[in-house]
């Protein structure tokens, strides 16, 4: 694929992530999708990198030399898309005896957490 | 609450949909999860004629194949389709979350079919991010689902079939379609596609792409230039060329976040256009119980993601013991015409991927 990308060239569209800053993160030694997410925020947007996961794995094959067929990617984790803290909490409160929650019974975790 | 469900299928397209089918008709219970307000997937808004085999319904328009679908499962007795909901996460313990209407639900499947579809492809060049810069299937939604004129003036990127399709039916929405830019030295895309835009005098540059985009808060133009034999762009060769909206129809790649969230053994497949979950002959993934159809395994087509759909309906209505012996006839059937639809030279590719898949299915074996 041609690449025209210059330096201000937004890879990832939800976090605002330019193109040189990925180019300096590679430069800075980061070799993974994971590890330039965690210092510039690409891919936790509202998409969950979606679109910048391939942009950034191309970047790092290039910088790299590796195939895209080796690019590590990164680490899945639910939810697939953002959610409130309110639908959680619903949830929650609906499945728990509302006022043992309220009062913070089921809160040390004998009895909650379902991974969220 | 979590509500035990039999069969989950995960996306109501035409992989799901003949998923369900499958399975509800050989007797198990299967229930439909799907993010968008009405099921069908892309279906939804294709409204030319399908290419493909008669067993597959072509020559019908894709929308016609939907509804046609869509009605026969709202109907099932065995199958419930909820809409609007979002499928978020798939756990280590088999529990499955969604949220629809600002709810969050969970489920506790026997079986898992995936059928989530394709994502877009994006282009990087600068200001790519200007507002008039959309993907094909923004597009064509706007136009064929809200009834929404898209653009006045567009200039389309990518000659396969979906940047052909869609660069007609804008023209048939009033549209002033002013070219087809293709990076590669060929259309992609069937004849049929491309005849019908040059015939309405749309030119249709391979060999170019797009330099930058260029406008004052909103896109104005873009700056084409020509490309080597290397891909590289030639210098000298730029052109501004004016238009409100710039369409990328640059290719799909799976939608596969949830094979991979559940722990799937997956692989970049560059045949099959991204990372997909390695499958067997019966498409469950590497994961016991958890199977993918359709786009989510590999973009291909409609007519392959309904005989996929079926394949694993059945092999999932197998493994639940439901009227084992024809849905294992049926298993074998849609092998056969899996094989048969791939046969073409247009095949090749998908042929390709696949016996890349088989080759890592056998390498990791645990
Ligand atoms: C312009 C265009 C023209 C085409 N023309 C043809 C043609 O002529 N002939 C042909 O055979 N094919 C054609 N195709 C291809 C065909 O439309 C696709 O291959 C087919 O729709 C794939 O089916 P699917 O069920 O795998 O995925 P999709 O149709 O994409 O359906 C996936 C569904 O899953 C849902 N979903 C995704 N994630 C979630 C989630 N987390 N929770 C809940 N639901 C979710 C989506 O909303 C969607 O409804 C065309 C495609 C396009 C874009």
């Amino acid at each position: 694929m041609a690449n025209n990308a210059d330096k201000d060239t937004i890879l990832c569209r939800c976090e605002d992530i330019t193109r040189e800053m990925i180019l300096e993160c590679i430069a800075e030694g980061y070799q993974t999708i994971d590890e330039i997410k965690r210092v510039t925020r690409a891919g936790m947007g509202p998409c969950q990198g979606r679109t910048c996961r391939l942009l950034i794995a191309q970047e790092l094959s290039r910088a790299y030399h590796v195939p895209m067929e080796e690019v590590l990617m990164s680490t899945f984790r639910p939810p697939t898309k953002p959610l409130t803290m309110g639908a959680l909490a619903d949830a929650w409160l609906s499945e728990y005896d509302g006022d043992a929650a309220i009062s913070g019974r089921a809160i040390d975790g004998k009895e909650g957490g379902n991974g969220e | 609450m979590i509500r035990d469900v039999e069969v989950l299928v995960i996306g109501g397209g035409p992989a799901g949909l003949c998923a369900a089918q499958a399975a509800a008709g050989a007797g198990a219970h299967v229930l439909i999860l799907e993010r968008d307000d009405v099921p069908g997937g892309q279906l939804v808004k294709q409204t030319h004629k399908f290419f493909g085999s008669e067993r597959q319904y072509a020559g019908d328009r894709g929308i016609f194949i939907g509804q046609m679908l869509v009605e026969e499962m709202t109907n099932h007795p065995n199958v419930e389709i909820m809409t609007d909901t979002t499928v978020l996460g798939i756990y280590e313990d088999g529990v499955v979350t969604a949220l629809k209407d600002e709810q969050h639900l969970k489920f506790r499947p026997k079986k898992i079919i995936v059928a989530t579809g394709a994502a877009e492809k994006f282009l990087t060049f600068p200001n790519n991010d200007l507002p008039g810069i959309y993907g094909a299937g923004a597009v064509q939604t706007l136009m064929n689902v809200g009834g929404v004129k898209p653009a006045d003036k567009v200039i389309m990127v990518g000659a396969g079939n979906i940047g052909l399709i869609v660069s007609y039916q804008m023209l048939q929405a009033g549209v002033d379609v002013v070219c087809v830019v293709e990076a590669a030295p060929n259309i992609g895309g069937f004849l049929v596609h491309a005849s019908k835009l040059r015939r309405a005098g749309v030119p249709i540059c391979t060999g170019w792409t797009v330099k930058e985009a260029y406008g004052d808060g909103k896109l104005e133009g873009v700056v084409l230039c020509r490309l080597d034999e290397k891909w590289q762009p030639i210098e000298g060769t730029e052109i501004k060329v004016a238009c409100d909206t710039l369409c990328l129809a640059v290719g799909l790649t799976p939608l596969a976040e949830l094979c991979w969230q559940a722990g799937c053994h997956m692989e970049f497949i560059r045949e099959l256009s991204g990372h997909v979950p390695v499958t067997d002959e019966n498409l469950m993934t590497s994961v016991e119980g958890i199977y993918a159809a359709g786009d989510v395994s590999g973009i291909e087509e409609a007519s392959s993601a309904m005989v996929e759909g079926r394949l694993a309906g059945y092999a999932v209505a197998v493994s639940l013991g439901y009227d084992v012996e024809r849905a294992q006839k049926e298993v074998e059937a849609a092998r056969a015409e899996l094989v048969e639809l791939r046969s073409g030279p247009m095949g090749g590719k998908i042929r390709a991927g696949l016996a890349k898949v088989a080759e890592k299915r056998g390498g990791a074996s645990c």
